[in-house]
């Protein structure tokens, strides 16, 4: 099923030429609008006439995370604030968040884009979808939302959380399409169970899961307990959201919507370009975004992308399921984690060492995340319960600075081990 | 009298307690006290040897988490009754107890107490005069 059968499926020529002069066209706004891309380009000795097509785009500058801290919060705005017409944000490494503007346009293109991605897993208008990524700040609940309302699909917008509910809900509204992430797809299953109901008492059919990186195993797993079609879909807040791509019914790789998205992939060490079937980091850049558009993001994110024509008729480049990352982010209920985060916590309180690390588990299909933090001489008590408090202040720090629940074990000075380079901050013990 | 107490982290894994102990043992240290508290995480090894000194140099030789804490140290009569007395005269003092361990040498019909208080100064002071107080024998007391 198609959303939009022109452009899914456009020939490869027409849609170059529909990239170039919007990426011409973006280039030349930026220049213009955001003094951060102009000094980035001028340093480069380059104009925007210079970016005459898409193999010229190699020639800009990347933009990272850390451009964004830069520029907290509107620096990299290239509209009048008065244009925006919502703001999100992702956890950021130092405590702040990372911003991201939309224009009215801007929230019409991601409408759009994930309109695609529901129908191509089988929404339509008789579908009933159930949200369950979380709203508010996080683009993952509002993204499928309004996906879901283009559609014309009756939205359920139940958000995260309260699984006995979500399915009391799913059972009573006859919810046709989960959407949330993998990990919380299979709780949902568990809780079925022990509810002691099964998938038949559902009306369930097919669920799109992102957010987090998951395996062929998990998916099968999903689709089995859920008697569902697990679709995956990607996206993240720096680019638009949810909606930068997603699979069709062939699950075989995840369609760019690249007449809004330009990708490339990277050697994240060289910052080359790699071509098809070869793996490197994935880079996006908006050639349609008003707010707030991105020129060559480095997502951090390994993937390998192929041209190879899809037996669902689809000419949209496609991506491989997320390999992993370049940088040493975690992934933990949806919500970005940097071990870096936890070290300025940690160094912020003024008590611990900079020894520290982090285990991740999952258990019940959960995440759950421990850090253990070495005591040290001037912490240590000989007084049980001020350790305690310790630990829950540490507790309660990282927890309002990373977004996840962190539990927080003392463990003793010298046990961590130490390493002659790069220090192994994380342990993640999850099998996906 | 008040005598200097060491502390010592213990992580709750197995083998923690044998490490400590054979650090002492490699310096010819005997124990003259000692008790562990406990919580899920990990516990608090509390150590009363005859050269506190010399033992916190060798634990944190030993990359442990070591702390000195003076504690009060008294002798207490070995039959019902014998630390009741005592522990009536730091309440009445208005004195709060932090932790207490304590055990008895039947073959000197005496007890040794060892109390962490909040105010150990004062502690001292009622006790004093007392012959429940340990006295005369200087920091490096021998048990």
């Amino acid at each position: 099923m198609f959303w939009n059968k022109p452009i899914e499926t456009m020939n490869r020529p027409e849609l170059a030429a529909v990239q170039t002069t919007r990426l011409r066209d973006t280039i030349d706004r930026v220049y213009r609008q955001v003094p951060f891309f102009r000094s980035r380009m001028q340093a480069a000795g380059l104009l925007p006439e210079d970016i005459a097509s898409l193999e010229d785009l190699a020639r800009l500058p990347f933009t990272t995370k850390q451009d964004m801290r830069d520029n907290y919060p509107y620096g990299l705005f290239a509209v009048p604030l008065a244009e925006i017409v919502r703001i999100h944000a992702s956890s950021g490494t130092t405590g702040k968040p990372t911003v991201v503007g939309y224009t009215k346009r801007d929230i019409g293109i991601w409408s759009e884009v994930m309109a695609r991605t529901l129908t191509a897993a089988g929404a339509n208008r008789q579908s009933f979808i159930q949200v369950a990524y979380g709203y508010g700040l996080f683009t993952g609940g509002l993204g499928v939302h309004y996906g879901a309302e283009l559609v014309g699909a009756s939205v359920i917008p139940v958000s995260s959380g309260n699984t006995a509910r979500q399915i009391m809900l799913m059972k009573d509204f006859g919810t046709t399409l989960l959407a949330c992430t993998p990990s919380y797809a299979l709780y949902i299953a568990e809780t079925l169970g022990e509810m002691g109901l099964e998938p038949k008492d559902l009306s369930l059919r097919a669920g799109v899961f992102g957010a987090e990186p998951w395996s062929e195993r998990m998916r099968k797993e999903i689709e089995e307990r859920l008697a569902i079609k697990a679709i995956d879909i990607y996206g993240l807040s720096e680019i638009i959201g949810p909606g930068v791509a997603s699979e069709c019914e062939c699950q075989d790789g995840l369609h760019i919507n690249e007449d809004h998205f330009y990708p490339e992939i990277i050697n994240p060490q060289t910052g080359e370009t790699l071509p098809d079937g070869e793996k490197g980091e994935l880079v996006l850049t908006t050639i349609t975004k008003e707010g707030m558009p991105m020129i060559r993001y480095r997502t951090r994110d390994l993937t390998v992308l192929t041209h190879k024509p899809c037996a669902c008729g689809r000419t949209l480049v496609r991506m491989g399921k997320v390999l992993g990352r370049s940088d040493d982010m975690l992934i933990i209920r949806g919500v970005n984690v940097f071990p870096s985060q936890v070290e300025t916590v940690l160094l912020g309180l003024g008590e611990t060492s900079p020894y520290y690390q982090l285990i991740v588990d999952r258990e019940d299909n959960l995440d759950k995340l421990t850090v253990l933090v070495e005591v040290t001489e001037s912490m240590f008590s000989d007084e049980v319960r001020r350790l305690e408090t310790l630990e829950h202040k540490i507790e309660a720090a990282l927890g309002s600075v990373l977004g996840v629940t962190a539990q927080v074990r003392l463990v003793g000075p010298k046990s961590i081990e130490r390493s002659e380079g790069k220090a192994k901050r994380v342990i993640d013990n999850r099998k996906l | 009298m008040i005598i200097k107490q060491i502390s010592v982290f213990l992580e709750n894994k197995p083998g923690t307690l044998a490490e400590v102990l054979s650090v002492l043992d490699r310096h010819n240290i005997n124990l003259r006290a000692m008790s562990v508290a406990d919580t899920a995480d990990f516990g608090i090894l509390r150590l009363v040897v005859n050269e506190p000194d010399k033992v916190e140099q060798a634990l944190k030789g030993a990359s442990l988490a070591v702390k000195t804490t003076p504690v009060l140290a008294m002798k207490v009569s070995d039959k019902p009754g014998g630390l009741l007395a005592e522990v009536k005269k730091l309440t009445t003092a208005g004195i709060n107890i932090e932790y207490v361990y304590a055990f008895a040498a039947p073959a000197a019909e005496e007890a040794r107490v060892v109390l962490k208080v909040d105010d150990l100064a004062k502690a001292e002071k009622v006790l004093k005069g007392d012959k429940a107080a340990e006295g005369g024998e200087g920091p490096n007391f021998y048990w």
